[in-house]
């Protein structure tokens, strides 16, 4: 407990303007912070994510000019949503931060390639995996999976040999 | 005694057939996966299969044989399909590796369980992946068992 305190304390040292500034600039929509091994997290509103990632990337502060991975993330069995995860880095002032939004099934998450275009494969890869969808994506289909293919892969409830067809006879019988 | 003398030499047409499709086996530049990398390595200079008259066609038009060296995703298979589709009567099919034979270690959901789901198979080689002589010896067991096939009596059936 008391070590983590520690922690805390050396990162808000280190680089502090990634909580103090985002939080002062963003209070209401960050759930919550998370700091973990110098790692800084924020939960974001789902409805404010294109503007916070904009802001971190226009500000001078930041300059997070890098989205190194966008990942979509079926956390089910333990809680009722999806989550899609934003990591960035910042190539002049050498920052990472993680963002993260919430989203359940049939809610949508706005799109951040009007932020960063290669926001356009990794969302799409997001949609075809998970299922999340992306509102406001200029060409949103899936990326992996063959066009006609049903349901998404890396859900939960998605047989992890698949279903039963021509080429596949060990796959799970579909109902 | 040579062909030059003036000699005549006797033989069956299925023999002479036989011997002309073993011995000029092209296989179609065609892989999917790590697989691929050691047919490559068997069609370079260290394991040369020109030694067996067994020369890379870039195109599926000018190929006897298809090896299916490496994974065989489900997007893919359409695309194996089509290119077996395209390449001339005789053919015949290598699956190369656990991955070709079976699936290998791919119970998946993307993954085709095995090459015969898609197109008929002569000839599976094991290995992850197989080195050039596995390759080297499947095509040596494809050249015997065209050396045993019966071309006359195969058009037969077919017309």
């Amino acid at each position: 407990m008391e070590a983590n305190e520690i922690e805390k304390e050396n990162v808000l040292l280190e680089h502090p303007v990634l909580v103090q500034k985002v939080k002062s600039r963003f209070g209401k929509s960050i759930i919550e912070t998370a700091i973990f091994r110098g790692e800084i997290t924020h939960v974001i509103e789902t409805k404010d994510i294109a503007d916070v990632c904009n802001f971190l990337k226009y500000d001078l502060d930041f300059q997070f000019n890098f989205l190194s991975d966008l990942i979509g993330v079926d956390c089910r069995p333990l809680n009722s949503y999806f989550e899609v995860v934003y990591q960035l880095y910042s190539i002049p002032h050498k920052y990472r931060i993680r963002l993260k939004v919430r989203v359940k099934e049939g809610e949508n998450v706005p799109s951040v390639t009007s932020v960063w275009r290669t926001a356009n494969f990794a969302e799409r890869e997001a949609f075809d995996m998970v299922g999340v969808v992306f509102e406001g994506h200029p060409d949103l289909k899936r990326i992996y999976m063959p066009p006609d293919w049903e349901g998404h892969p890396l859900r939960r409830d998605y047989p992890l040999v698949g279903y039963k067809d021509q080429y596949n006879p060990f796959g799970v019988e579909k109902k | 005694m040579g062909v030059n003398d003036g000699n005549v030499l006797f033989t069956t047409l299925d023999n002479i057939v036989n011997w002309g499709r073993r011995s000029a086996l092209w296989p179609m530049t065609f892989g999917l996966a790590c697989c691929a990398i050691e047919m490559i390595a068997a069609g370079c200079s260290r394991y040369d299969t020109d030694r067996f008259g067994i020369v890379f066609r870039p195109t599926p038009r000018q190929s006897d044989v298809m090896i299916v060296a490496g994974t065989m995703t489900k997007k893919m298979a359409p695309a194996v399909k089509r290119l077996y589709d395209q390449m001339p009567e005789p053919k015949w099919v290598i699956a190369m590796g656990g991955c070709a034979s079976a699936g290998g270690p791919f119970n998946t959901y993307s993954v085709v369980q095995g090459t015969d789901l898609v197109v008929p198979v002569d000839i599976y080689i094991p290995g992850c992946p197989p080195r050039p002589e596995a390759l080297l010896y499947g095509f040596l067991q494809l050249q015997e068992k065209i050396r045993r096939e019966m071309p006359s009596v195969l058009a037969k059936f077919k017309s």
